[in-house]
């Protein structure tokens, strides 16, 4: 509220005053306007930046052996094949078992905890597990799946992963169930239906798409992550896929790749990161349309 | 309808009503144990990093936490350069990211034309969904050498010569470093801080606006004086949201900060973050070590950064962010 319209020199009185001071109000206004737009224009630059490298390196590396073959020692040639299923069979996997309970979870605070503490305090824990970093999330599963169990595990992955998704699915679900108008909910308890089922059936049914969208975001968001699965499904060269066993992922392959001193692994870096960011950005933009279509 | 008609004082049955009343039980139950889980994740986190690092607390007692030394060899380990470098560069990426994402929310909320709003705030969407790997590879491939070559040249012949704050920004341009990856990161919470400003800049009741502009204010005044005062808390809040991604970020980071644990005077300097260490190190420690007790015990510490940045964020931002 420090915006002070009139200055000291009154401008009634002062024409030229009034005037300087109009000008100068507007070339503030224009300055800070253009800082805006470059500020846009710079934060876009980096996006094209990012997207331009990708596509250059990625497609130039880009081959069918890429899908087809297994990673292999350098200087032999090698593809993603087992990066890749891995990767699909622990982001699926946490997938499915992430999203029921933060559904559940969500269910929970919009229908049953309105206004209550618990509620309150679980609503504050789950925004925080959406923001904490996620390499904790894989120290922690490393402590309690890892370490007593004997050995990295896609298991392990699965569950970091899991734990990574939840707080995405308990957002949206809130968030969607609450723009449910109550006077839906009061019609069907008036119909003699039971509770759960007003929620399964009619709530539900009422928030799928938006609950869809923060299960895709939630997917894109965790196909993506790399630190939680140092600790977890480690990695492994081999196509194996045994959930008790460490098991490749294309994030874990493109970081050790990326760093490594060998060319042609570090082009199959650029390949799997640009599979993986179109992957990310498709999700987000297909999640993105099907919001707009709610809203 | 018609079944309806025929038996108009028809009672539901005891067993049907019971039956009904078990599924709501059972629902309900579902999801209260369900919220109760997310509650023991949060406090397993906290119990298991604490356990973990406990043999570390131990060994190095309450010094732990500020001690620079970190040498696998002679089995001392202290936190202090890594909690330094997570500082430095969280702090480092706000002071860079701030005035851009409020630049960018200020566009996208007062100036943009209305059909470009979308394309360009989708843009800035998909800015944060950038896997943070991506991040690190373009920050070492594409930024880094662009760094060592002409940014960092060119701030050394100028800023360096500066008095005070000279120092800084002194010393050999490796590229990497304290700065680049400040930079990256502020590159990677910009989208978030500018996202969450422009909510809630969104939610500023127009007749206030349109009374200020009545009023014949120009645009950034309807910002200074009406919008900013008006959002100021969500605003810290979004701030604080982006500082805590800040901290906990760990790949981007691990590939530019230059790895090496020293605080060197110069922000061109190569360091680390806590996360670093822990993504570098675990690999080759062994377990039931020392050192695995430590980064565990780093990642305690990381924790309790982070969950007082995130817990402050969100309290700033609950009032407003309710519809």
């Amino acid at each position: 509220m420090s915006v002070s319209l009139t200055g000291s020199p009154d401008p009634h009185r002062d024409v030229a005053v009034a005037a300087s001071l109009g000008r100068r109000r507007k070339r503030a206004d224009r300055t800070i306007a253009v800082l805006s737009w470059t500020a846009t224009a710079i934060g876009l630059i980096f996006l094209a930046s990012i997207l331009v490298t990708l596509f250059i390196k990625g497609f130039g590396a880009m081959a069918p052996s890429v899908f087809t073959e297994v990673t292999k020692p350098p200087g032999s040639g090698g593809g993603l094949l087992n990066a890749i299923i891995g990767s699909l069979i622990q982001v699926g996997l946490a997938t499915l078992i992430g999203t029921p309970i933060g559904l559940l979870v969500g269910t929970y605070l919009a229908e049953y905890a309105r206004g209550s503490t618990f509620g309150n305090i679980v609503r504050f824990v789950s925004d925080i597990l959406l923001s904490a970093p996620s390499i904790l999330i894989g120290l922690f599963v490393y402590q309690l799946l890892v370490l007593p169990f004997g050995g990295f595990s896609g298991w392990a992955g699965v569950v970091a992963l899991a734990i990574l998704i939840i707080p995405i699915v308990v957002r949206t679900t809130e968030d969607m169930l609450s723009l449910i108008p109550n006077t839906l909910r009061e019609a069907v308890i008036g119909l003699g239906a039971p509770k759960w089922k007003m929620i399964v059936l009619i709530c539900w049914r009422a928030a799928l798409s938006g609950v869809i969208t923060g299960v895709l975001l939630g997917v894109a968001r965790i196909a993506g992550e790399t630190a939680p699965l140092l600790f977890t499904s480690l990695g492994n060269n081999a196509a194996q896929y045994a959930l008790n066993a460490p098991m490749p992922s294309l994030p874990i392959t493109i970081y050790s790749y990326a760093g490594s001193p060998f060319q042609d692994w570090i082009e199959l870096a650029w390949a799997g990161a640009l599979l993986i960011t179109l992957a990310v950005l498709l999700l987000n933009i297909v999640a993105r349309t099907l919001l707009r279509g709610i809203k | 309808m018609s079944q309806a008609t025929t038996s108009p004082f028809a009672i539901p049955t005891a067993p049907r009503r019971r039956a009904s009343g078990l599924g709501d039980k059972l629902f309900g139950w579902a999801c209260v144990s369900a919220g109760g889980l997310v509650l023991l994740l949060l406090g397993g986190i906290i119990l298991e990093l604490f356990l973990g690092g406990l043999p570390a607390f131990k060994a190095f007692g309450l010094k732990f936490f500020w001690d620079t030394e970190w040498d696998p060899v002679k089995e001392v380990f202290g936190a202090g350069v890594s909690v330094y470098g997570t500082i430095v560069t969280a702090l480092l990426a706000i002071i860079l990211a701030v005035p851009m994402a409020f630049g960018v929310a200020f566009f996208l909320t007062e100036l943009c034309p209305p059909g470009l709003r979308r394309p360009i705030g989708t843009a800035v969407e998909l800015l944060a969904a950038v896997p943070s790997i991506i991040y690190g590879m373009w920050g070492f491939f594409v930024i880094a050498p662009l760094m060592a070559q002409h940014v960092q040249p060119f701030l050394i012949d100028t800023l360096g010569e500066l008095p005070l704050i000279g120092a800084l920004f002194q010393g050999p341009p490796f590229g990497t470093g304290l700065f680049t990856a400040a930079l990256i990161l502020a590159i990677m919470i910009l989208p978030f801080i500018a996202a969450t400003m422009r909510d809630v800049f969104e939610q500023v009741p127009a007749v206030f606006k349109e009374s200020a502009y009545g009023l014949g204010s120009t645009r950034w005044e309807v910002m200074r004086g009406v919008v900013l005062p008006y959002t100021r808390l969500s605003v810290v809040g979004g701030i604080m949201l982006g500082l805590g991604r800040a901290l906990g970020e760990t790949m981007a980071v691990t590939f530019v900060i230059g790895n090496a644990n020293r605080i060197s005077s110069s922000l061109f300097g190569p360091g680390n973050t806590i996360a670093s260490v822990v993504a570098l190190e675990f690999g080759e420690s062994e377990t039931g070590s020392l050192k695995l007790a430590s980064l565990l015990a780093l990642g305690f510490i990381l924790f309790l950064l982070s969950f007082v940045v995130l817990a402050v964020s969100r309290y700033m931002l609950r009032s407003r962010l309710k519809h």
